[in-house]
């Protein structure tokens, strides 16, 4: 049993230990628990701690779950992952802490659905066999309905329903192209399949490829969400719960592009090719079109969700780039999208706490009566808006330079939406903290508690972090992504060699 | 030459489930007019130990033919009989605390139950299409009278006439169905008629489509396939809640263990003839069962389409039409017995005396009064839906699993779009439980008794094993479909 295991079940034994134990020690059955997983899971570091980081799977285990047809518990690490895998269980305890008081009602289930929640992620981003991965995705989606369903605002029942609903569409055609793939392959392992098809014994030309990749592809951009896909998600945010928030963007949304990375682009590189000007142009569409919207919200939480599709377009973009930078900077984007737009659900949710509503109207003049709130918030819109310094300005470097490589068109229109991010971020500073406050608001608005610092100060670390020595982090990425990148190009060269030789012979005969 | 028509002892051995439930469903009839008010539980506990003996039996039995080729007591065979006694013992467990609350608790009850599983097990074991009709009639006319248990209630005797008017003229076209079989190849054995199809000596003619076709509709009734799904949501809704568990998974278990036997092994030489009937039944089925539940306010109704659109998944199973499709069939049929079993378990724990609650609304905040049994009805709604580490994914997985190996694409895509349609309406429910504030229909809502307990965590606990460990069902079902 590894490291990876242990983290891996832990969350379970969690959700089960809370579920058992009496409603009062809920809260710090969670922290504690929830705290000596992150604190376990910084183990998972070790093999990367060198200075050439290792482009294998880390901590694999593998053994037979059921046997026919052969379906195996295949976990492993690697670069892509680890810090995926790292930041769901940051965040796990950072959501405890934010619901401490906010959840006043059915204390015991909310906090057992949390980490049966970060059960379902940590799976998804560790699995390696392709049924374990669908268990694992299908799972995660159990705790956040409730989490949204019962724990939400007014219109939750609508919000919760209709993320099952999209996210279960999206998945059971994911399915059937994976039972397509054993019976190709004969196997749902991962690593043996993408082997297949590296080696040119798999393979999924023209048509029967195209349809497999876009059973993948669309199961994928739902949870992203990718333009015009994207409608389930403002109605998730703004109805979730704050922690629910914090984990569907930080951590849940990670799944999508998670996974277009590790399937669409490695088994099946030709659709993936043949799509990519489309799936950019989607991509793009979002950036531009989630940061339009965000720009006229007048709810906080609307406008951090669609702030959402604007900075997951760009990850996708960076993907379907097939560059090494746009890869890293999309990967990276991922680690830096959880950070500062969790940040910033967290600070909506403190402002939410204190005042109870989330229409920016209702806000204004906040940094008078909370100025520690308001300097936390004025880093995070930083953060969010891609200041150099902070961590998003070099994900979203990379990415403009990755496209720039594979399209220049592209970044152009790309570049318009950090624009545009600018806008509606520090137009929502100034409406929400600038100005003279109310009489009731500077009441209502003390500042931040010890409790709340604890919970936004590792956050803001990692803002800096990631911004100033992203060394710290991208050589695990980078060695990874080169990769893949190799095993999509190696498989170009196979399949441009194999219709050659025939084309050859043709010829020779013809003389 | 007389000798040979005698049993020898194996052959009787390979018969003593039946023999087993036979004599008890008899004595506890008898018994009965001994007996004092207070001392009925009695009965109740008989018939379990009647069937976990059965099952024993079963479990036990030697393999092989009895009585002239009659019977053939196979995997496939042993399979559906300890999933039928299974489901009958829960069904035992589940009824008697509503049957005492009804102030019906009467011995003629259990005799009933145990004579349609003695039924249903001969459908499973029969090779002979008489012994099928025989199996048929002994389960359909004790689930009949089951259906309309509860004499004084209007529901009870909608839902009873029904189901019997309906149900003989299905049993007039199967035996119609079983008249040209005989006319065409001159015997009812199926493995004779497998034969006789085989060397193609009658096999091209239209008359074997209309006697497969007029054995199709028979068994498509019992099993509430579209287009002859009509009668099941009136019968369902009306029967005594309990008594609707064991009619949506006993009975049609064991119809589609004479479907699989009768056209995946008999009629497989004509298979190009039926399967695009299957086929478009399947596709039916499922969309008829998915789209009407969508509409439903009734819990029980609401059920009862559920379980038209899982005949639909089992019939992608048959129409698979090879032995990993039938495994899947049978894997998916146990898978959903417990399930369905544990939820109306579930229901006519709620539905109190005169199946006063039974709308899904009032089933609001039942996660706060009674936590247990929300979550309970939780797992058996997930199964249903094919969430992950229940029977029902699994179930679902195998056979669109099965489907495609025998490159039935459109029907696995449109299936599993099926599925995902179906999260909708059983979502409502979990909606209601958890997310509603309770209202006074959670006020009068006792602890449910040890038994009906046993029954609901029994099938919880069933539904999660089959789901995070199938294998040892599995592997059963596999080889016994071979």
């Amino acid at each position: 049993m590894s490291l990876l295991d242990i983290v891996l079940f832990l969350p379970l034994i969690g959700f089960l230990a809370i579920l058992i134990l009496p409603k009062e020690s809920s809260r710090m059955t969670a922290l504690i628990l929830s705290l000596g997983i992150f604190v376990l899971s910084l183990g998972l570091l070790s093999p990367y701690m060198g200075d050439a980081s290792p482009t294998g799977w880390q901590f694999v285990s593998n053994v037979s779950w059921i046997t026919s047809p052969a379906i195996r518990y295949h976990v492993g690490l690697d670069g892509l992952t680890l810090w995926l895998v790292l930041l769901s269980t940051m965040l796990t305890p950072i959501a405890v802490l934010i619901s401490w008081n906010y959840i006043d009602h059915r204390v015991k289930e909310y906090f057992a659905f949390l980490l049966l929640l970060e059960f379902g992620v940590l799976g998804v981003f560790v699995a390696l066999d392709m049924f374990l991965f669908y268990v694992f995705w299908e799972l995660s989606l159990v705790p956040m309905y409730f989490l949204i369903g019962i724990w939400g605002h007014d219109r939750r029942i609508y919000a919760a329903v209709k993320f099952f609903l999209f996210t279960m569409a999206g998945s059971v055609l994911m399915l059937a192209a994976m039972i397509y793939l054993y019976n190709a392959a004969g196997t749902f392992d991962y690593v043996a399949i993408q082997n297949m098809v590296q080696t040119g014994a798999l393979k999924f030309d023209g048509q029967v490829g195209m349809l497999l990749f876009l059973a993948f592809f669309i199961a994928f951009a739902i949870k992203v969400p990718l333009f015009p896909l994207h409608t389930w998600l403002q109605d998730a945010h703004v109805e979730a719960p704050t922690a629910g928030s914090v984990m569907l963007a930080s951590v849940m949304l990670k799944m999508g592009t998670y996974g277009l990375v590790r399937f669409c682009l490695t088994l099946f590189p030709n659709a993936a090719r043949e799509a990519a000007p489309v799936i950019g142009g989607l991509a793009i569409v979002g950036i531009i079109y989630g940061a339009l919207c965000a720009l006229v919200q007048p709810n906080m939480k609307k406008l951090v969700a669609y702030s959402s599709v604007s900075h997951l377009g760009f990850v996708v973009l960076g993907v379907f780039s097939f560059t090494q930078q746009g890869l890293d900077g999309a990967v990276y984007q991922m680690l830096n999208h959880g950070v500062s737009t969790g940040a910033l659900f967290i600070l909506v949710g403190y402002l939410y706490e204190r005042r109870h509503s989330l229409e920016i109207s209702a806000y204004g003049g906040v940094a008078t009566p909370a100025p520690n709130l308001a300097i936390v918030f004025l880093i995070t819109t930083f953060a969010s808006i891609g200041l150099p310094v902070l961590n998003n300005f070099v994900g979203e470097y990379l990415v403009l330079q990755g496209a720039a490589k594979a399209n220049f068109s592209w970044v152009v229109f790309a570049a318009l939406g950090v624009i545009l991010g600018a806008c509606y971020m520090l137009w929502l500073y100034q409406r929400t903290f600038y100005g003279r406050a109310s009489e009731s608001l500077a009441h209502h608005m003390p500042d931040l508690t010890t409790r709340e610092w604890a919970a936004i100060a590792p956050l803001l670390i990692l803002m800096f972090w990631m911004g100033c020595y992203a060394q710290t982090f991208l050589p695990a990425i980078s060695a990874q992504n080169t990769a893949i990148l190799n095993q999509m190009n190696q498989n170009r060269v196979e399949q441009a060699a194999t219709p050659a030789l025939p084309a050859g012979a043709e010829v020779r005969n013809a003389r | 030459m007389l000798a040979n028509f005698i049993p020898s002892a194996a052959e009787y051995a390979r018969f003593m489930p039946e023999l087993i439930l036979i004599v008890v469903g008899t004595l506890i009839m008898f018994l009965e007019a001994f007996l004092e008010g207070e001392r009925k539980p009695i009965l109740s506990i008989l018939a379990g130990l009647g069937l976990v003996a059965g099952i024993f039996a079963a479990l036990t039995a030697p393999q092989g033919m009895a009585f002239q080729g009659m019977l053939a007591v196979d995997g496939f065979a042993t399979f559906f009989r300890v999933l039928v006694m299974a489901a009958g013992l829960l069904v035992l467990l589940s009824s008697s605390e509503y049957l005492q609350r009804e102030g019906h608790d009467t011995g003629e009850f259990y005799a009933l139950v145990l004579f349609s599983i003695v039924g249903q097990c001969i459908m499973a074991s029969a090779n002979e299409l008489i012994m099928i009709f025989i199996g048929l009639e002994i389960s359909s006319i004790a689930s009949y009278i089951l259906a309309g248990y509860l004499r004084d209630d209007a529901r009870n005797n909608e839902s009873a006439l029904k189901y019997f008017l309906l149900g003989s003229f299905a049993t007039a076209f199967l035996l119609y169905g079983v008249a040209w079989i005989y006319g065409a190849t001159g015997s009812t054995n199926l493995a004779t008629i497998h034969n006789a199809l085989l060397s193609g000596a009658n096999s091209s003619t239209p008359l074997i489509s209309v006697a497969a076709g007029l054995i199709f509709v028979g068994l498509a009734f019992k099993i509430s396939a579209a287009p002859f799904q009509g009668w099941a949501p009136d019968v369902y809704q009306g029967a005594p809640a309990p008594v609707s568990g064991f009619l949506t998974v006993g009975p049609k278990a064991a119809a589609f263990a004479v479907l699989i036997r009768i056209f995946v092994d008999a009629f497989s030489s004509i298979s190009d003839r039926w399967l695009p009937v299957v086929w478009g039944c399947a596709l039916a089925t499922m969309l008829v069962g998915n789209l009407a539940a969508l509409l439903q306010s009734n819990i029980k109704r609401m059920l009862a389409y559920s379980s038209i659109a899982h005949a639909g998944y089992v019939l992608v199973a048959v129409c698979a039409n090879s032995g990993t499709g039938s495994a899947a069939a049978m894997f998916y049929l146990a898978g959903y017995a417990f399930t369905n079993i544990g939820a109306f378990a579930v229901v006519s724990h709620f539905a109190r005396k005169g199946e006063k609650y039974v709308a899904i609304e009032d089933f609001a905040g039942l996660s706060q009064r009674q936590p247990g049994m929300a979550a309970m009805l939780t797992i058996f709604l997930l199964s249903l839906i094919g969430v992950p580490l229940t029977a029902g994914f699994f179930g679902k997985f195998y056979i669109f699993k099965a489907a495609l190996d025998s490159h039935l694409v459109w029907l696995t895509v449109l299936g599993l779009l099926n599925s995902a349609i179906a999260a909708y309406y059983y979502l409502r429910i979990l909606v209601v439980m958890y997310m509603k504030e309770p209202g006074e229909s959670t006020e009068t809502l006792t602890a449910p008794g040890p038994m009906l307990t046993l029954a609901i965590y029994g099938s919880a606990v069933m539904t999660l094993v089959l789901g995070i460990l199938p294998g040892w069902v599995l592997d059963y079902a596999v080889k016994a479909a071979q």
